[in-house]
C-alpha cells in the first residue's frame, strides 16, 4: 500500500515535470510568448515621467507578466539609447532630428502621448490680475532690451494695471531641458533677433538673467526675488499656484495656459501635422489655442527585432494612448485631441516583427 | 594627512634595495601577503585615477581637435551654435572657493582653537559636536536653505550694505539679486567650515601638551602659547585647507542653486558665475550631440587639472611653511 502510494507520487511528480518541461519548450529559446514573462526598457524625457510612473503601475496591474521600467534620464538621453538600441523605447519632449533619425540603426517612429505648454510666471507687488504680453515683448524681455517693469509696450498689453518701475530679473533653466526648448523655439518664432542671436535649444546661450536648475529652481528664484519673470511647466505652475501671464497667440486674443488651450493648439495645428508627427505647435493657429505649448513622445523602432516584446510594446502603446489618456488630466497633462489619437494609433498599427505587423496578432 | 602618507611611502620605497626585501623585510609569508596586498591596493588608486583622465581625455578628443586650446581661454558657451569655451567655468570655480576659503579659514581656526584650548569640556564636546553635524547636512540641502533664507537675507541686509560701504570697488556693483558669485561663495564656505574645523581641532588636540607648558613656564601669555601650538600644527592646518579646498572646488548641487549658472567673468561679486561642476550637473542629461557631449566631459578633465594644479600649489605652500616653521617646532 505503501509502495503504490509512493509511485503515485512519483507518477505525480514526473507529470508535473512533463508540464513544465512542456510549457517551456512551446516557448522555445525562452522567449516570453503568451503566458511567459516580458520585461521592457524605457527612458527619457522627465517632463512625461509622472504620467509614465501612473500608466506602468495601473497597466502593471493588469498585465503582471509585463514588466516595464521607464528612467527618466533626460530627453537628450532618451534620445541617445534608442539610437544606441540599449532600450526598447525612448522618450522625448521634442522630435528627434533628421541627422539622428538617420544615424540610428532601423526606422524610428514618433507616438505622440500628451501635451505640454511652457507658462510665464513672474513676482511684481502690486499686481492683482494676470499679466498679459504680446510675444514680442516676451522676446524683448528675454533678450534684455525691455529692462523695466513699467516699460510702455508692457503698459501697453496691460491697461489699467499699475506697474511699479523695477528693473527686470529674468530667471531660466539652467540645466538642459525640453522646457527650454518649447519656450526658445516659440521665441524663435515670433523674434527674428532671437532666432538669429539665440536660437532653439536645450541649454541656449541665454542674453540675460539667473539659471534655477529645474522647474523648482526657477520657481524658487521667481518667488523669492522681487521684479522676476520666469518660465516653467504649466503642471508646475498650476500644482504652486504661480502668477501666470496671459500670452497674445498669433489670432491677436490673449490666452490664459490651461489643459483645455493647449488641446485647443494641438487641435488647431492637427491638419498640418507631417506624416511622421514630428511638428512644432508653438505660436498655433487658433483662436483659443495658447501658443508656447508641444507634444511629447514616445520613440519606437518600426522592426521590432523580438517579436514578443515588440508585442508587448504595442500593446502597451495601444493601452496607453486609449485607456492611459484617462489619466493625463488629473496630472495636468494636457490628452491628445481625436483626431491626432487616430493618427498615432495608425503609427502602432505600422510597427512590425520580422516584416509581420505586431498590432493584429 | 596625506603629506603623512607620502613620508611613508619614501619609507618604504628607501627601505628595500630589492623587491624581495621590500616586499618581505622580515621574511615573515603573513607580512609579505600583506604587503603585497597593500601595494595591490595602492596601484589600484593610481589606476583609477590613470584610467579615469585616460577615458576623459579619449571622450573629450572632438572638443579639443575642434577648439584646441582656444576652449581654455574662449568665453563663449552657445550649444545651439556648438561654440564652447571653459574660461568662465574655471573662474566661477577657482573665484567660489576662493572667496569660500577666505571665509571659512578664519572661522575654521577660531572654532578649532576655542574648542581644544578655550572651551570648557561640557561646552566643547557638544559645540564640536554640533560644527561635525554640519558636515553630514546634504547638500542639496544646503542648496535650498541658500535659495529661501540665505540669498532673501544677503539681497536685503547684506548686499545693500556692502554696496554702499564698497560701492566705489568694481568688486560691489552692479544689480542686486541675492543670486550670485558671492552667495556660492558664502554657502560653499559654510560647508567647509566643519570639515576645516574637526581636522584643525584634531591637528591642535595631537599638540603635546609639553609645548604648551613650556611656553607657559617661558612665561608666554595664552595668546602667545596658542601662537606656538598653532605653529606647531602649521603642516596639518594647511592640510586641512586643502581638504576643504577639495570640497569647495567639487561641490555641485548647492553652488548650482545660488550662484546663477551664467557662463560669464564679472567683476562684480554680485553678479550670477558659474562653476564646473555645475555646468557639467546642469547640462549632462539633455546634450544632444557629439561636440556639446565632448565639451562637457573636457570641462571634467578641466575640473581634474585645475584641482590638481590647486592642490599641488597648496602643496608647495605647505612645504615651505614646514621647512621654515618645521625646524623650530620639532626642535622645541
Amino acid at each position: 500500500m505503501s509502495v503504490s502510494h509512493v509511485s503515485l507520487r512519483l507518477l505525480a511528480s514526473v507529470c508535473a515535470f512533463a508540464i513544465l518541461v512542456a510549457s517551456v519548450a512551446c516557448n522555445p529559446g525562452g522567449g516570453p510568448a503568451a503566458g511567459g514573462n516580458v520585461s521592457l526598457q524605457g527612458a527619457g524625457a522627465t517632463f512625461p515621467n509622472p504620467l509614465y510612473q501612473k500608466w506602468l503601475s495601473e497597466y502593471g496591474k493588469l498585465h503582471t507578466n509585463v514588466k516595464i521600467d521607464y528612467q527618466s534620464i533626460g530627453s537628450g538621453g532618451g534620445i541617445k539609447q534608442i539610437k544606441e538600441q540599449t532600450v526598447d523605447f525612448g522618450a522625448s519632449d521634442s522630435p528627434m532630428k533628421d541627422e539622428d533619425l538617420k544615424a540610428a540603426p532601423g526606422e524610428i517612429l514618433h507616438v505622440p502621448t500628451v501635451l505640454g505648454a511652457v507658462v510665464i510666471t513672474y513676482n511684481l507687488s502690486g499686481v492683482s490680475q494676470a499679466l498679459r504680453f504680446s510675444p514680442d515683448v516676451v522676446a524683448d524681455i528675454f533678450l534684455g532690451k525691455v529692462t523695466k517693469w513699467n516699460d510702455a509696450r508692457i503698459a501697453a498689453d496691460n491697461p489699467g494695471v499699475t506697474l511699479a518701475g523695477g528693473n527686470i530679473t529674468v530667471v531660466h533653466r539652467s540645466d538642459g531641458s525640453g522646457t527650454s526648448a518649447v519656450f526658445t523655439d516659440y521665441l524663435s518664432k515670433v523674434s527674428a533677433e532671437w532666432k538669429e542671436k539665440v536660437g532653439t535649444g536645450t541649454s541656449p546661450s541665454w542674453p540675460v538673467g539667473l539659471g534655477g536648475k529645474g522647474n523648482e529652481g526657477v520657481t524658487g528664484q521667481v518667488k523669492n526675488t522681487p521684479n522676476t519673470i520666469g518660465y516653467v511647466e504649466l503642471a508646475y505652475a498650476v500644482q504652486n499656484k504661480l502668477p501666470v501671464a496671459h500670452i497674445k497667440n498669433s489670432a491677436g486674443s490673449f490666452i490664459e495656459p490651461s489643459i483645455d488651450s493647449v488641446i485647443a493648439a494641438a487641435a488647431a495645428s492637427a491638419a498640418s501635422m507631417p506624416d511622421d508627427l514630428r511638428v512644432s505647435i508653438t505660436n498655433a493657429t487658433g483662436a483659443q489655442a495658447y501658443p508656447i505649448a508641444s507634444y511629447t513622445y514616445i520613440l519606437v523602432y518600426k522592426d521590432q527585432k523580438d517579436q514578443a516584446k515588440g508585442k508587448a510594446l504595442v500593446d502597451f502603446l495601444w493601452w496607453g494612448l486609449h485607456d492611459g489618456e484617462a489619466f493625463a488630466k488629473e496630472l495636468l497633462y494636457a490628452p491628445l485631441p481625436a483626431d491626432i489619437v487616430k493618427r498615432a494609433e495608425a503609427k502602432i498599427n505600422s510597427i512590425t516583427a520580422g516584416g509581420t505587423p505586431l498590432r493584429q496578432s | 594627512m596625506s603629506a603623512v602618507r607620502e613620508n611613508e611611502g619614501l619609507a618604504f620605497v628607501g627601505q628595500g634595495s630589492t623587491w624581495r626585501r621590500a616586499l618581505s623585510p622580515t621574511g615573515n609569508t603573513g607580512d609579505a601577503v600583506f604587503r603585497v596586498l597593500m601595494l595591490g591596493v595602492a596601484l589600484l588608486m593610481v589606476g583609477i585615477v590613470v584610467a579615469m583622465v585616460a577615458a576623459l581625455t579619449a571622450d573629450s578628443m572632438a572638443s579639443i581637435r575642434q577648439f584646441g586650446f582656444g576652449f581654455l581661454t574662449s568665453q563663449r558657451w552657445d550649444p545651439v551654435k556648438g561654440d564652447f569655451g571653459a574660461l568662465p567655468f574655471i573662474y566661477g570655480t577657482v573665484a567660489s572657493s576662493l572667496i569660500a576659503l577666505l571665509i571659512s579659514v578664519p572661522f575654521s581656526l577660531g572654532i578649532a582653537i576655542f574648542l581644544v584650548e578655550q572651551a570648557p569640556h561640557y561646552i566643547s564636546r557638544p559645540v564640536g559636536f554640533l560644527v561635525e553635524l554640519l558636515a553630514a547636512i546634504p547638500s542639496v540641502v544646503y542648496g535650498l536653505w541658500g535659495i529661501f533664507v540665505l540669498a532673501p537675507f544677503l539681497r536685503n541686509y547684506i548686499d545693500p550694505a556692502l554696496a554702499s560701504a564698497f560701492g566705489w570697488l568694481p568688486l560691489f556693483k552692479g544689480q542686486i539679486t541675492g543670486i550670485g558669485l558671492l552667495t556660492g561663495g558664502i554657502i560653499l564656505a559654510i560647508m567647509v567650515t566643519p570639515i576645516i574645523s574637526a581636522v584643525v581641532r584634531d591637528v591642535l588636540a595631537a599638540v603635546p601638551g609639553s609645548q604648551r607648558e613650556a611656553a607657559l613656564a617661558l612665561g608666554a601669555t595664552k595668546w602667545e602659547m596658542i601662537r606656538v601650538v598653532l605653529v606647531n600644527g602649521a603642516p596639518g592646518i594647511a592640510g586641512a585647507v586643502i581638504l576643504g579646498l577639495g570640497r569647495a572646488l567639487g561641490e555641485t548641487m548647492a553652488v548650482t542653486m545660488v550662484i546663477g549658472n551664467r557662463a560669464q567673468i564679472s567683476p562684480s561679486l554680485f553678479d550670477p558665475s558659474y562653476t564646473i561642476a555645475s555646468a557639467i550637473a546642469n547640462e549632462f542629461t539633455e546634450a544632444t550631440g557629439d561636440l556639446y557631449l565632448s565639451a562637457l566631459v573636457e570641462l571634467g578633465l578641466i575640473l581634474f587639472l585645475v584641482t590638481f594644479i590647486v592642490n599641488g600649489i597648496a602643496r608647495v605652500l605647505v612645504w615651505n611653511v614646514t621647512r621654515k616653521t618645521g625646524g623650530v617646532g620639532r626642535a622645541a
